[in-house]
């Protein structure tokens, strides 16, 4: 439920780009960010996103200076028609040529479907739903970050390989949850293992104990949680209150955000495993963009989507100043499919032909109070998923844009 | 063992526990939303805000002074009370004599404001708050693990909600906050100060969605958005109950938990639901609400 019905939020217009010189070849582009911007997803994308935007127009100035770029940025309350209107606006009165992030899958699928009718470019950075490189995919979106085939397989069989064989599911009721459902039951089957049983529950449930119960007398190893943000933390919370750990069940959190590690506390979330495509504190590069990312958003621990929403934004710019247009979206996104991908977050990597973004995944454990050394220092690594392996095969995804 | 619709009797005792345990959050907030709305006649949609203002006086006080839940439970409370009296001293004292509509509105654009100003400084995702030492562990029913912490959350809303309904259904002092609200200048004409009557029901009112905050800040995300997950529910519990009627408020609190509860297990999609449902029918057949008087 959602408090704010004081319509949109202000859509605040800021240029994030430097002066063109050089009258002939100056080419301008707008790029907008949606994404929750005040409710539960607003620390794993929200104003964090719009920064991390900024600093990939600055950087690509750098590179490429003749570039206009100008960046928007509004919020879709985790509602579909909200975002879907938003985006239309966008597309049709302001001349907006890319809107990236778009948390909540509900609103992505929506949205996804405004930027094919336009033929605009949408890139997915915030939202899961595997199906937007499936089933629903379509020549004008990208899907970067990470998706729920690559969260289920990562953690999944992770932990059916560790002896949880039997799951149940606890299970956000909307097109994420039950996709991250969905492909989490099928890895889970992959790997050997079964699943008991699932209870769906409603968006910013804060009472758990009833579906935990359920959970509790399924008597299966591992409770999968197929949802995100607070209504993980408080699916956590509970469990840890419940003894449903210490009774020996374990807690498998599906997508799990260093910002909701934050919010549980080390002493809650130790010993979680989960699966991301980057995280802060991995190597030297990620700790300089992060510092210089903290100049924008003192005190917050940046999360894969915001981290995802800079390679975007810089992936779409190369591609843009390649093609010298901006304004045929499919051209655009064919172009961004043939560039190879490069930047200082995600390493090399590519963009498939159903829109995928491949690069490596990692499977991380949450460490214990002890561990810990400096705030934010969350995850030890326990493996690493090479690209090839962490998304869902081309010919498995059921995409309409992959022939044969 | 026997079932009931296919749900074994085991479970089903368990999810009646818990409903009432959520019906104890559901009772403690409409009580405070029925004594002002009965006192005062403002409908407070600061009291989501409130709540929240006490869970995060909670994590405060444990950050900045080292002090945990058992006196965050009495210091909150009154930090988010004196809060609340500036509000109603310097905003809403205005507006008694208006419609409802202005107290509504200003309430929801301070709760508004509130939600706004901690969600800059602390994030939407929430912060940790542990549960207290001596609240940990729990005791196995035979058909359910009941945490020590939820047991302790019934016994002492229970305790805190039949207090309040006696001090203002039984006591002098509420047989004059009753009679100050029906007719204020009689009352003041027996040298009764009914403004600071008024203002003390309204720091009460607060301080009541404090407690309730920091009761709910080691069991649910400790985030400044807590509070308007919530209010709406309540306000609906304060409707089917009846605007105003303090007992109303809490059996229809605790009876609403039980439902949600059930709603959980036979039907989880429409948990979030049912409680409109509720309401909408209960509107349709007695408009004044279940304990509600008509006017």
């Amino acid at each position: 439920m959602k408090k704010s019905i004081l319509g949109l939020a202000a859509v605040a217009a800021l240029f994030g780009g430097v002066a063109a010189y050089g009258q002939a070849g100056t080419q301008t582009v707008k790029i907008a960010v949606m994404n929750d911007m005040s409710g539960l997803y607003a620390d794993l994308g929200g104003p964090g996103s719009v920064a991390a935007a900024k600093m990939a127009v600055a950087d690509f100035a750098k590179i490429n200076p003749n570039l206009k770029v100008e960046i928007v940025s509004g919020d879709h309350q985790n509602k579909p028609d909200v975002g879907s209107s938003l985006a239309n606006q966008w597309y049709d009165a302001d001349g907006v040529d890319m809107i990236i992030d778009v948390p909540n899958s509900g609103v992505a699928l929506a949205v996804s479907q405004v930027a094919n009718q336009k033929n605009k470019v949408f890139i997915v950075s915030g939202a899961a739903a595997s199906d937007l490189t499936g089933p629903k995919c379509n020549a004008n979106t990208i899907h970067w970050t990470y998706d729920t085939w690559m969260l289920a397989n990562g953690t999944g069989s992770a932990l059916v390989k560790s002896g949880g064989d039997t799951w149940f599911f606890l299970t956000s009721d909307y097109a994420f949850g039950h996709a991250l459902e969905r492909d989490t039951a099928a890895a889970v089957e992959k790997a050997g293992g079964k699943v008991l049983g699932k209870v769906r529950h409603p968006l910013n449930t804060s009472d758990f104990s009833s579906f935990l119960l359920q959970a509790q007398s399924s008597k299966a190893k591992v409770i999968g949680l197929a949802n995100a943000g607070g209504d993980t933390i408080n699916s956590i919370k509970q469990a840890a209150e419940f003894g449903i750990v210490k009774g020996g069940q374990k807690l498998a959190g599906l997508l799990v955000f260093a910002s909701d590690v934050k919010a549980l506390g080390l002493e809650t979330a130790q010993g979680l495993v989960l699966t991301e495509t980057w995280y802060w504190d991995a190597n030297d590069a990620n700790r300089a963009w992060t510092k210089r990312w903290q100049e924008a958003m003192p005190g917050k621990i940046p999360t894969m989507a915001h981290a995802g929403v800079y390679a975007g934004v810089l992936h779409y710019l190369k591609a843009v100043s390649a093609l010298k247009q901006s304004k045929d979206g499919k051209a655009v996104v064919d172009e961004m499919k043939k560039l190879p991908t490069d930047d200082p977050l995600f390493g090399k990597g590519s963009v498939r032909v159903d829109g995928r973004t491949l690069h490596d995944a990692y499977l991380f454990e949450v460490k214990s109070p002890a561990e810990s050394k400096y705030p934010g220092d969350f995850y030890k690594l326990r493996a690493t998923i090479p690209a090839a392996d962490a998304f869902r095969p081309l010919k498995d995804g059921g995409c309409p844009l992959v022939s044969g | 063992m026997f079932e009931i619709f296919g749900i074994p009797s085991q479970a089903l005792f368990g999810q009646l526990l818990i409903g009432l345990i959520n019906g104890s959050f559901y009772a403690l907030l409409s009580l405070g939303l029925a004594v002002i709305f009965g006192m005062l006649n403002i409908i407070n949609f600061t009291h989501g805000a409130q709540y929240m203002l006490g869970a995060f006086c909670a994590f405060l006080l444990l950050q900045l002074t080292g002090l945990g839940y058992w006196p965050a439970l009495v210091i909150a409370p009154i930090i988010v009370g004196l809060f609340g009296i500036v509000m109603e001293r310097t905003m809403l004292q205005w507006l008694y004599k208006l419609d409802h509509l202005y107290g509504l509105l200003l309430t929801f654009g301070i709760a508004l404001i509130l939600e706004g100003v901690f969600r800059n400084y602390y994030g939407s995702s929430g912060l940790p708050y542990q549960l207290p030492e001596s609240l940990t562990g729990g005791h196995n029913l035979g058909f359910m693990f009941l945490p020590n912490y939820r047991a302790w959350v019934i016994f002492f809303s229970l305790v805190v909600c039949l207090s309040t309904w006696f001090v203002i259904e039984k006591t002098r002092l509420g047989a004059y906050l009753r009679a100050a609200t029906e007719n204020p200048t009689l009352v003041r004409a027996f040298g009764i100060n009914v403004p600071r009557m008024i203002t003390l029901t309204y720091g009460f009112g607060a301080g009541l969605a404090a407690l309730a905050g920091v009761m709910a800040a080691p069991i649910y995300n400790v985030s400044p958005q807590m509070g308007s997950d919530l209010i709406i529910v309540v306000f609906a519990v304060v409707v089917i109950g009846g605007m105003g009627s303090i007992m109303g408020a809490i059996v229809t609190g605790f009876a609403l938990g039980v439902i949600e509860g059930l709603t959980k297990v036979f039907f989880p999609e429409a948990s979030n639901t049912v409680i409109f449902v509720i309401m909408a029918i209960v509107l349709l057949i007695r408009p004044a609400g279940l304990f509600g008087r008509t006017a």
